[in-house]
């Protein structure tokens, strides 16, 4: 089943065009790799899906509920004097427009599943700022999938990490999509690295700059 | 001690301990808020629209309150529309609002009765103005935060840490953004009697300033800055019963040594 249908997108930023005529169908359990230049329109198109900024032709068509739609971008600490523990933050990845607004015991309990599978349980009390670059990307990926998200958006999530950080996010992102068959949209300038994970997962790359300039296995891209 | 005893034997300041303490406790709750977000200018710039609007009641001699509401309301929501739109330029948004509101405000002042001393205890607070009105208002208010603040509480710290996350979950952000315009709007009216309109913005300002380095939690520095403001209000107004000195000036005096004092202690103990 397509979980995400785009049909002929063009969108723009303050007059000028990002993407035009965008055209691609994700299906459930994908492992979607969007690459491109800076400026190429990456970032446009996630915020398209995710409803987060209007585009003016085509249309997008969404096969599952917004909040089963989990979004994670480049973490940018504006505030690091931000008062709140990583424990808080994660939490609100629990929220739904129409959901109750309290949280319960089995809220908790997803909590402490989540945090032994990133490996933050820890550290789940301390201020978000005096964490270090690599925890604080695990605790917005533990918010991000807290929720039991159907869908993943991440948006240059390892900006800013090191190798040995990176790794072990993509090792993650690779158990989410193997096991829990969650379907994944990277927008990324790095692919050897995640193809030195993803070994037994056809990775899918969508290349854009303004328009989809290749859609297919990463491997036919490379050979390019 | 016997001058504090006489004086919270005097009715007037029951009232204005009453008052204030609802007011002070709900600027703190929302002043985290404002902090956070980096809205904090937005208490001030209010503060100028009362102050025009006590120009206008003055000049045509009808109660300020009438006119207050809606014009501070009107004001916080055009400020918030445009910080909303414009993003980083909320700041100018609330410089023209308040220069231009303070302007106007001068002007009525001057070609009417000139700044007499409604005006003037307006603009710096008294408690000697407080009304048994203003006290059941204050007291409604402040009880209508505190249940909006538990029930929404985590809606609050989800939209104040990351809007643009609560948005891509597709939490109604709009909403309560203007939700706390409206509250903003409701305690620079309701506290500007007691802390004048040039003041009140520091009972929004200040615990949150104090509390956020203090703490590490969102529910830490909630409740630190609901302590610290029922505090400070209090020994602020001690002091300006026993000194004689107007009681918005008093107790910002309290807010300023105690942010000295825990700035400095931080970096103290961070050695």
């Amino acid at each position: 089943m397509d979980i995400i249908k785009v049909s002929k997108v063009t969108s723009s930023y303050n007059g000028h065009v990002a993407v035009e005529n965008i055209d691609f169908k994700i299906k459930e359990g994908d492992f979607v790799c969007l690459v491109g230049e800076n400026g190429s329109g990456k970032s446009t198109i996630i915020k398209n899906i995710i409803g987060m900024h209007k585009y003016e032709k085509g249309n997008i068509e969404v096969n599952c509920k917004k909040e089963e739609i989990s979004y994670l971008e480049q973490f940018n600490m504006k505030d690091i004097d931000f008062p709140g523990t990583a424990k808080e933050i994660i939490m609100t990845g629990l929220q739904k427009p129409k959901g109750r607004l309290f949280y319960n015991k089995e809220d908790y309990k997803l909590l402490k599943s989540i945090s032994e599978l990133l490996n933050i349980n820890t550290i789940l009390n301390k201020r978000i700022g005096d964490l270090s670059g690599g925890q604080r990307q695990r605790v917005m990926l533990a918010r991000t999938v807290i929720g039991a998200p159907k869908v993943l958006i991440l948006d240059e999530p390892c900006s800013g990490l090191d190798i040995k950080m990176i790794r072990e996010f993509y090792k993650i992102l690779y158990q989410l999509n193997k096991d829990k068959k969650v379907t994944i949209i990277i927008a990324t300038h790095d692919t050897n690295e995640l193809e030195k994970i993803f070994k037994d997962i056809d990775i899918r790359v969508i290349e854009v700059a303004k328009k989809v300039m290749f859609d297919g296995n990463i491997k036919n891209w490379k050979g390019l | 001690m016997q001058e504090l005893l006489e004086m919270f034997s005097y009715s007037f300041v029951k009232d204005a301990l009453v008052c204030g303490i609802a007011v002070s406790l709900s600027a703190a709750l929302i002043g985290i808020i404002l902090v956070l977000k980096k809205y904090s200018m937005i208490g001030h710039g209010l503060g100028e629209v009362a102050f025009a609007s006590i120009s206008l009641a003055v000049a045509f001699g009808i109660s300020p309150l009438y006119i207050s509401v809606p014009l501070v309301i009107i004001a916080s929501f055009i400020i918030m529309m445009i910080s909303q739109k414009r993003g980083e330029e909320g700041d100018i948004a609330i410089a023209l609002v308040s220069s231009g509101a303070l302007t106007f405000g001068v002007i009525i002042t001057a070609i009417t009765k000139g700044f007499n001393i409604d005006v003037y205890n307006y603009m710096f607070g008294s408690i000697l103005a407080v009304t048994k009105q203003d006290v059941l208002l204050s007291v409604i208010l402040s009880i209508a935060i505190i249940v909006i603040y538990i029930v929404f509480y985590n809606r609050i710290f989800m939209v104040t840490y990351d809007e643009k996350y609560a948005k891509s979950k597709g939490i109604n952000t709009t909403f309560y953004q203007f939700l706390i315009s409206l509250i903003t709007a409701l305690i620079v009216v309701v506290g500007m009697k007691i802390m004048g309109t040039l003041l009140i913005s520091s009972l929004i300002v200040f615990p949150a300033l104090i509390s956020k380095k203090l703490t590490k939690s969102f529910k830490g520095m909630v409740i630190m800055s609901g302590f610290i403001s029922i505090i400070c209000f209090i020994i602020g107004l001690t002091f300006s019963f026993i000194l004689n000195l107007p009681t918005g000036a008093s107790i910002v005096t309290v807010y300023i040594i105690l942010l000295f004092v825990s700035n400095i202690s931080m970096k103290f103990l961070k050695y």
